[in-house]
């Protein structure tokens, strides 16, 4: 099956000037300027199936907006090849333009001092879409998303969930087959994200709409995304199944033990990381989990005993922590089967 | 077609919605608007009562009619700042368009031709007050007045085309401000902003012919106090479809480029 996102060795470099503190370097900057080159993005690879959400992962300035700008044509890639639903991105053909949406958390796609209900309409005039089919569309997404009665405020009085939910609508109106998302959830609260996490899966399902998905928050990952993509220092660190890279990064098991006696010392065992009072919580290497566990069977009357990975957040912040900058020019991950890792 | 007269009338009426948003902001700026021409006209007036009743063929009233018809001009003439088009890259705020299957020079004349709709209705008011204070002479032939009005806005799509291939240079340059202070100062003295064309030095005028400037704002004003012939008139409308293919070529040569440097910083 053709990939709807198609990714080969992209690159974005950005020339940024540089110089000295003080009067005679400023002076000096006039005749000659200096600037150094930043690898925003160096040389990404990746696949994404028709229909699949994936996860786009990686702290701050890792390259994931930067990706995101080039894969929806704001941005002219230095190198590389990236091609959605069959479109060259940079060439912002009109065609390819009314299949994609780029939703930013920080940035106001929205008239500011207007309801939304205008801008939507500015947006219907602009896409073209005829009348029936635009109302019948924006009426199920402020439905969607509990909002059809504050599409007539204007927009600077909306709360900052409000606003997100009503550019997410904005960006939907003429149903885009693929969905760029950059933190759509930033700042809001959790029943807010909450919302927004059902809403990106329910689209999904209705329309197969592909979707890429930059988060800050692994709730949201974990509640939409099969397959993630880790993204550090401009280079792919890992690209395959959550479960894969949970499996291949966690680095110990928790174990939870059930008592009737919980003053008991379990150090023995592994790191004890909580006490309650009919249960106590040890922490243990993933390789020693087994080992371990059939120990505690062993050795103690356990009520119940759980064993779980480590949060994913741990799991991710374990990936940057190992990775390394490659050499130029080395092979980064091979596509999403088998989850393919380069450190 | 259809979908494009919807486009340019929902962009319209999209502008018009945002502009009541400021009523007074408007009007308080409209009304700043009107400093600079009474200023001339005052001056003018004076001089013209002081050198026996008229300078150049300008009478008092017909120096009130020229200045009352600069405002009109000048408010119909507005186009995008460079604060504008340093805003819209500099913070990224060209994403917006950028994502959408338009051309942003669509979007923005569509914006700016609502914006008239709104600075026209302030503009009657203000140019009440000003006739009766300073007694405009109406002396032009009919077809003059149908061609000032048309004139109005097809001096308004040649400055925007030339503005907005200006503002194109905000992609290269880090401060295109004294970029457009040049074109703006070149505009004050060749345009007929600041005194008739017909009362400065020949070779003004004359450089003044081969100029965008004057077709953008004299041009208009000269057919409003009944100083052209038809075949000056046609001679203009044809300066002003030149500059604006101009423009348009300007911008279809340097958009590809301009947007391989745009950075979408903080978008």
């Amino acid at each position: 099956m053709q990939p709807a996102i198609h990714v080969r060795d992209l690159r974005k470099t950005y020339d940024v000037p540089e110089r000295e503190g003080g009067l005679k370097a400023a002076a000096a900057s006039l005749v000659k300027r200096k600037t150094h080159q930043i690898k925003a993005v160096d040389g990404v690879t990746f696949d994404i199936a028709p229909g699949e959400v994936v996860g786009f992962l990686g702290p701050n300035g890792a390259g994931k907006t930067t990706t995101l700008k080039m894969l929806s044509g704001l941005l002219y890639p230095t190198s590389g090849e990236g091609v959605v639903l069959g479109f060259t991105p940079s060439r912002r053909e009109k065609a390819f333009l009314r299949q994609i949406a780029l939703v930013m958390g920080q940035r106001n796609q929205l008239l500011w001092d207007i309801p939304a209900l205008d801008t939507f309409d500015l947006i219907r005039a602009i896409y073209r879409l005829p009348t029936d089919n635009f109302i019948k569309t924006r009426d199920e997404l402020l439905d969607l998303l509990g909002v059809a009665d504050l599409a007539r405020k204007p927009v600077r009085n909306l709360s900052l969930g409000e606003r997100m939910k009503m550019e997410i609508i904005g960006a939907l109106l003429h149903t885009p087959g693929v969905l760029f998302l950059d933190e759509p959830t930033i700042g809001l609260d959790v029943t807010a994200q909450k919302k927004i996490r059902e809403f990106v899966r329910e689209y999904n399902r209705r329309t197969g709409a592909t979707v890429l998905l930059t988060s800050h928050y692994m709730a949201d990952v974990e509640a939409l995304c099969k397959h993630v993509i880790v993204i550090h220092h401009g280079r792919i660190l890992f690209d395959g199944d959550l479960s894969a890279l949970v499996e291949r990064f966690a680095a110990y098991k928790t174990i939870g033990v059930m008592l009737d006696d919980t003053s008991l010392d379990l150090s023995g065992y592994g790191e004890v990381t909580a006490r309650e009072s009919d249960k106590i919580t040890l922490r243990v290497r993933k390789a020693d989990a087994p080992r371990v566990t059939a120990q505690l069977l062993h050795d103690l009357s356990v009520n119940d005993l759980t064993v779980e990975s480590p949060p994913i957040e741990d799991v991710i912040e374990r990936v940057f922590a190992s990775s390394s900058p490659l050499p130029s020019g080395e092979s980064q991950g091979e596509g999403a089967e088998g989850g393919v890792l380069t450190l | 077609m259809k979908s494009w007269l919807d486009l340019y009338f929902t962009q319209a009426r999209t502008a018009v919605a945002q502009q009541f948003q400021y009523r007074v902001g408007v009007l308080l700026w409209l009304v700043g608007m009107v400093v600079e021409p009474v200023i001339y006209l005052v001056v003018w007036s004076t001089i013209a009562a002081q050198q026996g009743g008229q300078v150049g063929g300008f009478t008092p009233g017909l120096f009130a009619t020229y200045y009352i018809g600069w405002t009109l001009v000048r408010h119909m003439n507005i186009t995008l700042t460079p604060f504008a088009w340093e805003q819209r890259i500099r913070q990224g705020d060209l994403s917006r368009e950028l994502l959408r299957p338009l051309h942003p020079f669509h979007n923005d004349l569509g914006f700016f031709i609502g914006m008239k709709v709104i600075q026209m209705m302030v503009w009657v008011p203000i140019a009440l007050v000003l006739s009766l204070a300073f007694q405009p002479t109406f002396n032009a032939q009919p077809w003059q007045y149908v061609c000032f009005v048309i004139a109005l806005f097809t001096a308004f799509v040649m400055r925007f085309a030339l503005t907005w291939a200006l503002g194109l240079s905000t992609f290269w340059l880090t401060r295109p401000r004294a970029f457009f202070e040049l074109y703006f100062t070149a505009e004050l003295i060749f345009s007929g902003r600041l005194v008739p064309m017909s009362l400065m030095p020949e070779w003004v005028q004359t450089l003044s012919n081969v100029l965008p400037f004057k077709w953008a704002f004299g041009f208009q004003l000269e057919l409003l106090v009944g100083k052209l012939t038809p075949e000056q008139t046609l001679f203009g409308f044809a300066s002003q479809a030149f500059w604006f293919a101009i423009g348009l070529l300007v911008v279809a040569l340097l958009w590809r480029a301009a947007l391989r440097k745009y950075s979408a910083v903080g978008a």
